[in-house]
């Protein structure tokens, strides 16, 4: 059996680990204390025989002691010295190394394997930055429309003959592309900021729940069905849409997606779907109505709004909910309305007017910079979480619905009045005359 | 003789800053923003220098390229190619497929000029 340098080394460590003294196991193996001494500083080799009573009175393999586990850190710190060689590490001294200070070398194996992961990690995204489509339709939005601007700008300045139609004109274009190049700007900066959603992989369980509600686009059909709401049968009906989820892998996001179905399944019943669906359009999508109409209350009828599918009207509605120190909780997306992936969202949202003033329902138009420039109507209500209590003091959470502004559905004073400007996060907004600003825009003065 | 240019471009605003950078200039300039039919436009305009962007709706710059280059009523055509896209390999490819000149956007309205002019003869 091939021994390394360090089997003494071996020897001596697992006595030390079964508690023995030097002179007890030396007469064991039928050795004197004083050569065993000798073997256990590497001084003496030791014949395969007695390595095998050694390791026999060790209760161990004779070839653990005689290879060692530091083989693997051996490779390890080889490799780590071929990834580094201007290192200059003393690899003839490495054997030595791994067997005097075995926790310092599987931290340098360790390292060698994360620089390793980590090195095929940039390979991946630089790949992807080169290739993703996203990206390279971004990129080349924003440089068509700098090449736009550069040319019409180098015409108006540059002192030849130029009328005033074309002045105009001109100065039109130049507007128009740099509207573009200011959503096209924004737009790259939350792809490289939220990540393509293929690629995001969820991080703890309020991103496993995003995900996951994401993914069915927050309607859940199979607890629609009356069959799923009485006795026993609520329980397995959540149970079974937890289970077929391939995104809730945490017993904690398991939970909170149960709380999150529980209430889904009572607003549900509450307020069926064909039902609700009809009341929805007939009245106007209007949450204080439905609520009168099926006697809930106006978070839970926001919720139903928000979401159950469509009409054929096509009109959709999104859905923000918080918890009363303004942690977004409830993140349905509608298009044009951007919603921060990570941190804290824009202050001038209402969600955030209605959570300082508990119960009273605000509502206003509000624009968010770049892109379309589309308006949405928000609607909010702040309520007490859970019934009053002289025990503790309250728990407040908001609810705000979010829908495109229709002009047949909300009427003259809303399609005329003059929009609250709103971001979506201080990181991607661009406007620099904000008072409630809370860190520098990641975007250039817009 | 004025001089004829086909500008092959389907971003709206970018043709008209060039058509009129060229017509100051005294070129006689025609527009087209489609890739697809872009060869047949060239047939029809019989043009004296054809300025051509790469990402074109239906079919790239290359391609159109390749097809000029192809057929004997189109192949000594003076072609500079406007890309996005300027890196080493766009403009190896676009050489070799027999590109005249290669700019890349943001692009010089003098420089553009200059290079047109030089494709022509003077």
């Amino acid at each position: 059996m091939p021994h390394s340098r360090l089997t003494g080394s071996r020897i001596r460590e697992r006595r030390l680990v079964l508690g023995l003294k030097q002179a007890a196991l030396a007469k064991d193996v039928g050795i004197s204390a004083a050569y065993l001494n000798l073997i256990e500083h590497n001084r003496r080799r030791v014949g395969d025989s007695l390595l095998e009573v050694l390791a026999k009175a060790l209760k161990t393999d004779p070839a653990v002691l005689a290879e060692g586990a530091e083989a693997a850190l051996l490779g390890a710190l080889s490799e780590a010295d071929k990834r580094l060689p201007q290192a200059q590490a003393e690899l003839d001294r490495s054997e030595d190394f791994a067997g005097r200070f075995p926790g310092w070398a599987s931290l340098v194996m360790a390292q060698n394997q994360r620089i390793q992961e980590l090195e095929q990690m940039v390979e991946a995204l630089s790949d992807r930055l080169t290739h993703d489509p996203e990206l390279a339709a971004s990129l080349h939005e924003v440089i068509s429309a700098v090449t736009a601007i550069r040319s019409t700008a180098a015409i108006l300045s540059g002192g030849g003959e130029v009328d005033q139609e074309w002045q105009d004109r001109f100065l039109r274009n130049m507007r128009d592309e740099g509207m573009r190049l200011s959503s096209a700007a924004q737009g790259l900066v939350e792809f490289l900021d939220a990540g393509s959603s293929e690629e995001v992989v969820p991080i703890g369980p309020s991103e496993e729940l995003a995900t996951f509600l994401d993914a069915n686009n927050y309607f859940f059909p199979d607890i629609e069905a009356p069959s799923a709401w009485k006795g026993g049968a609520r329980d397995q009906a959540i149970a079974a849409v937890i289970a077929e989820s391939a995104a809730l892998t945490s017993r904690e996001a398991q939970d909170m997606a149960r709380q999150f179905l529980l209430q889904y399944l009572e607003d549900a019943e509450a307020m069926p779907m064909q039902a609700f669906q009809t009341a929805r359009t007939a009245l106007g999508w209007d949450p204080t109505a439905l609520a009168r109409e099926f006697r809930q209350s106006l978070p839970s009828v926001m919720r139903r709004i928000a979401f159950l599918p469509p009409t054929s009207d096509g009109t959709v509605a999104g859905l923000i909910s918080c918890d009363g120190a303004g942690a977004l909780v409830v993140r349905k997306a509608v298009p044009g309305f951007a919603l921060p992936r990570f941190g804290a969202a824009c202050p001038y949202w209402p969600l955030f007017q209605a959570l300082a003033q508990p119960e009273r329902p605000v509502r206003a138009v509000v624009r968010q910079p770049g892109g379309a420039r589309r308006r949405h109507v928000c609607q909010a209500i702040c309520v007490q979480q859970e019934a009053v209590s002289f025990d503790r003091p309250p728990v407040y959470e908001a609810y705000m619905l979010i829908r495109e502004l229709d002009d047949a559905l909300d009427g003259d004073a809303l399609s005329h009045a003059i929009p609250t400007e709103v971001g979506s996060t201080c990181r991607v907004c661009p406007r620099t005359d904000c008072a409630a600003r809370r860190e520098a825009t990641i975007l250039s003065a817009g | 003789m004025t001089r004829q240019v086909l500008v092959i471009e389907d971003e709206p605003n970018i043709a008209e800053a060039i058509s009129f950078i060229l017509s100051r200039d005294g070129w006689s300039v025609s527009t087209h923003a489609s890739g697809t039919t872009a060869v047949q436009a060239v047939r029809d305009a019989k043009p004296d220098v054809l300025i051509l962007d790469v990402m074109l709706p239906g079919k790239s710059g290359y391609d159109i390229l390749q097809d000029l280059r192809s057929a004997d009523d189109t192949r000594a055509l003076p072609v500079l190619m406007l890309t996005a896209r300027g890196q080493k390999t766009d403009r190896e490819l676009a050489e070799r497929l027999g590109v005249n000149r290669f700019m890349t956007k943001p692009f010089s309205n003098s420089e553009m000029l200059t290079n047109l002019r030089e494709l022509v003869g003077g």
